[in-house]
């Protein structure tokens, strides 16, 4: 089962990089999308076995992740089927009218080179999420950079020639440095009589007093260091905002959603490891300091953002800073940070997709120049809204939920000072991002849509619909087995179960 | 075994220090490609038995990308792009040998703090692994050309291979083949941007892609938070902010 999980997508995305036929190619990226779902709902009837002599195993925590990224890719792909139809009718070899710049020729991509690296990308992302094996892990992470490399150089323009060769390089290094600290776990795993035990989780864990203490907190911090770069937590976040603002809405969506959990999910295997070393206290003051930065550098770049693309991905470096902060806290926290993720990887992905359609109708990007969504385009206007109260913790969103339990751990452990900065900063991005999200979503609309009824049509709403009605159901109800399974991982990283 | 350990690793040193004193590009390459070949003889003789075929299949990839591929993919985009070399980089060339320095005394102090396993091998493996790796940054930090921040690129990858290769020498054949053949793509993917930015731009001076910064209306005060990018396309502001970017 887990094979089918990354072949099927693998083989798909190889077969998109040959078909010719537009309509072909696209059925293939919904079937393989409906089927990657299918086969992620089978795993929870039935427990997959390990493979590869325990190299790719399906946990907790990796469960978790692997339903983020199956159910998120299925939405893309759904929102997928409008956004290339209009981008290959009305914007190809179009004219982009950015703030600065009025009529900027450019045209797009090959749609064949498009979808083959979507689906590589969610091939690698499963490996990630099945991996046990440390390597292994590395290896599938630094796949998912370069296949989205070429997602985000899909309008073939110089503002996001600029923005992937930011990414490309900026997340290369950064995952090199992970490369390194795999090899200081290898390095504190030698130490031990006998053999050196192999990079394999379960193995490290079962012989935790094996392992030399010094070279451990050296692979967390450059663990840390290397996903946190993919994350992109403050102040390894410089590549965020700009590969976020150009690439394509939908491909932005799955990097906040999709590619941020799995690098998340990688921090989750050290500290687990750490965990069990007993070196806690050391990792959980990085992660608590990471994630107080992330937000505050969010919140300072959010008030008076004028691009409603950048805003978006200041947001999700603050949401990131909620991850790992959450995780530093532990006890229930880090419940909280795991039911975070799931929030978050829904709201985000919402924010971006009426983003694009948004961005689609007023051919802008510029925050100022966009009133009145609400009477041009009322569906997404009134998801816009939503998307916003449900990334701000409003409640009965599933982010109140989940950032009330990051709180409560900070105020259980008496850790008031964190506890105060945590709402200060979370007041602060909130009354940032109403500003300028109210802002655009009354008043008048500008002059050359004044009048305008667009039509929006049902696929480039459904979507983000279907997202908003997830992160709201995860506020009221969470699904018992969805519970448990995230208490599982929480307890494994030390943390205490359901709150 | 471990004399020939030890010969590489100053063979790797002195790689670095030529790296950082280079200024034309077609030098560089080499100096990267000389590089990627003395790390290929590392597996051969960093084993304690004999030589198995996992560490002759990892040298003759390791030999046949660092040293043949990627020299060969780089020398052509760099005659596509026509640049000859480093122009006016952050950092002058004697500061950088300066600085490269002063990053060697700094890896052999840090290799002292940590001390290796017992079957680790030469005590020179760590320090000049970070020695090369801190090099690698260095190069991408301070210079301008995208070609020559993918040779930085390389020469940090180099670093990390060479610590991997000497300490965890049981890593498995399957993890070690996908490290290169990611490192391989990396570098291709970075060609290939490099070919669209010299097509797009008609340079590859990466601190001229300094379009997109919040506050793009106030340049002067660009974040340096911001991207590594951030700087101002006037030559005065350059000067300006060199400051706070070294």
């Amino acid at each position: 089962m887990i094979l089918l999980l990354i072949l099927m997508p693998a083989a798909a995305g190889l077969a998109a990089f040959a078909i010719r036929n537009d309509a072909v190619r696209r059925t293939l990226l919904v079937a393989t999308a409906i089927f990657h779902s299918c086969v992620t709902v089978a795993t929870w009837l039935e427990a997959p076995a390990p493979l590869l002599s325990g190299w790719l195993e399906l946990d907790a925590a990796g469960r978790l992740i692997l339903n983020i990224v199956s159910g998120l890719f299925l939405v893309i792909a759904l929102y997928l089927i409008e956004y290339l139809r209009r981008e290959a009718h009305g914007e190809a070899h179009g004219v982009r009218e950015d703030s600065e710049e009025q009529g900027v020729l450019f045209s797009n991509a090959p749609e064949a080179i498009f979808t083959g690296c979507l689906l590589l990308l969610l091939s690698a992302m499963s490996v990630q999420a099945v991996s046990q094996h440390f390597g292994l892990f590395w290896v599938a992470m630094e796949s998912s950079t370069l296949a989205s490399a070429s997602l985000i150089y899909f309008h073939r323009h110089h503002r996001s020639l600029e923005a992937t060769w930011k990414y490309v390089l900026i997340g290369s290094v950064g995952i090199a440095l992970a490369l390194l600290g795999n090899f200081f776990l290898a390095a504190a795993a030698s130490f031990g009589k006998g053999e050196p035990l192999p990079l394999l989780l379960g193995d490290l864990i079962k012989h935790r007093n094996n392992l030399n203490v010094t070279w451990l907190k050296a692979a967390f911090v450059l663990t840390l260091v290397g996903y946190g770069t993919k994350m992109g937590v403050a102040p390894l976040h410089t590549w965020k905002p700009d590969t976020y603002s150009e690439a394509p809405a939908v491909v932005a969506a799955l990097l906040a959603g999709a590619v941020t959990s799995c690098a998340f999910l990688g921090i989750l295997r050290m500290q687990q490891v750490c965990v069990a070393a007993g070196q806690t206290a050391f990792s959980q003051d990085m992660l608590v300091v990471l994630g107080l930065v992330s937000m505050a550098v969010a919140a300072v770049f959010i008030l008076g953002q004028n691009d409603y693309k950048r805003m978006l991905a200041y947001s999700s470096v603050e949401h990131m800073g909620i991850l790992v902060l959450g995780l530093g806290l532990g006890g229930v926290g880090i419940f909280g940070a795991l039911l975070h993720t799931l929030n978050n990887a829904m709201s985000k992905p919402l924010l971006f997709l009426v983003a694009s359609n948004i961005r689609a109708t007023y051919k802008t990007r510029s925050a100022s120049a966009v009133t009145g969504i609400l009477k041009v385009l009322p569906g997404s206007g009134v998801l816009w809204i939503v998307g916003f109260l449900a990334s701000t913790g409003f409640p009965p969103f599933g982010i109140f939920v989940s950032e009330f339990i990051i709180l409560s751990a900070a105020l259980n452990q008496g850790h008031y000072w964190i506890a105060a900065a945590f709402v200060a900063l979370l007041a602060l991005i909130f009354i940032g991002l109403g500003v300028i999200v109210l802002r655009m979503s009354q008043g008048m609309p500008p002059v050359e849509l004044a009048g305008i009824h667009v039509k929006e049509r049902p696929l480039a709403l459904l979507p983000p619909a279907v997202l908003a009605a997830a992160v709201l159901l995860f506020g009221l109800y969470l699904p018992a087995a969805l519970k448990d399974t995230i208490a599982q991982a929480a307890q494994a990283l030390g943390g205490s179960g359901c709150p | 075994m471990n004399r020939a350990v030890d010969a590489i690793m100053v063979f790797l040193v002195l790689t670095n220090l030529l790296m950082l004193g280079a200024s034309r590009l077609a030098s560089l390459i080499r100096v990267v490609a000389v590089q990627g070949v003395i790390l290929g003889l590392l597996p051969l003789v960093a084993g304690q038995e004999a030589i198995s075929i996992h560490q002759y299949a990892l040298a003759a990839g390791i030999l046949s990308l660092k040293g043949v591929v990627f020299p060969w993919l780089l020398t052509r985009a760099q005659r596509d792009a026509n640049v000859r070399r480093e122009v006016e980089p952050f950092v002058g060339y004697s500061l950088s040998l300066l600085a490269g320095m002063l990053a060697l005394a700094f890896s052999l102090w840090l290799g002292r703090r940590l001390p290796l396993p017992v079957q680790g091998g030469s005590t020179l493996v760590a320090p000049v692994a970070f020695f090369t790796i801190i090099s690698g940054l260095f190069l991408i930090v301070t210079r301008k050309k995208a070609l020559t921040q993918v040779l930085g690129y390389l020469a940090l990858e180099n670093g990390v291979y060479a610590f991997g290769i000497a300490i965890a020498q049981d890593s498995p054949l399957l993890v070690e083949m996908g490290i290169l053949l990611d490192v391989f793509v990396a570098v291709f993917v970075m060609g290939i941007i490099i070919f669209h930015i010299n097509r797009e731009f008609d340079h590859i001076d990466t601190d001229r892609l300094a379009k997109l910064q919040d506050w793009a209306a106030q340049p002067q005060e660009a974040p340096m938070t911001e991207s590594a990018f951030a700087i101002d396309k006037d030559d005065k502001h350059d000067k300006h902010d060199k400051g706070d970017k070294a």
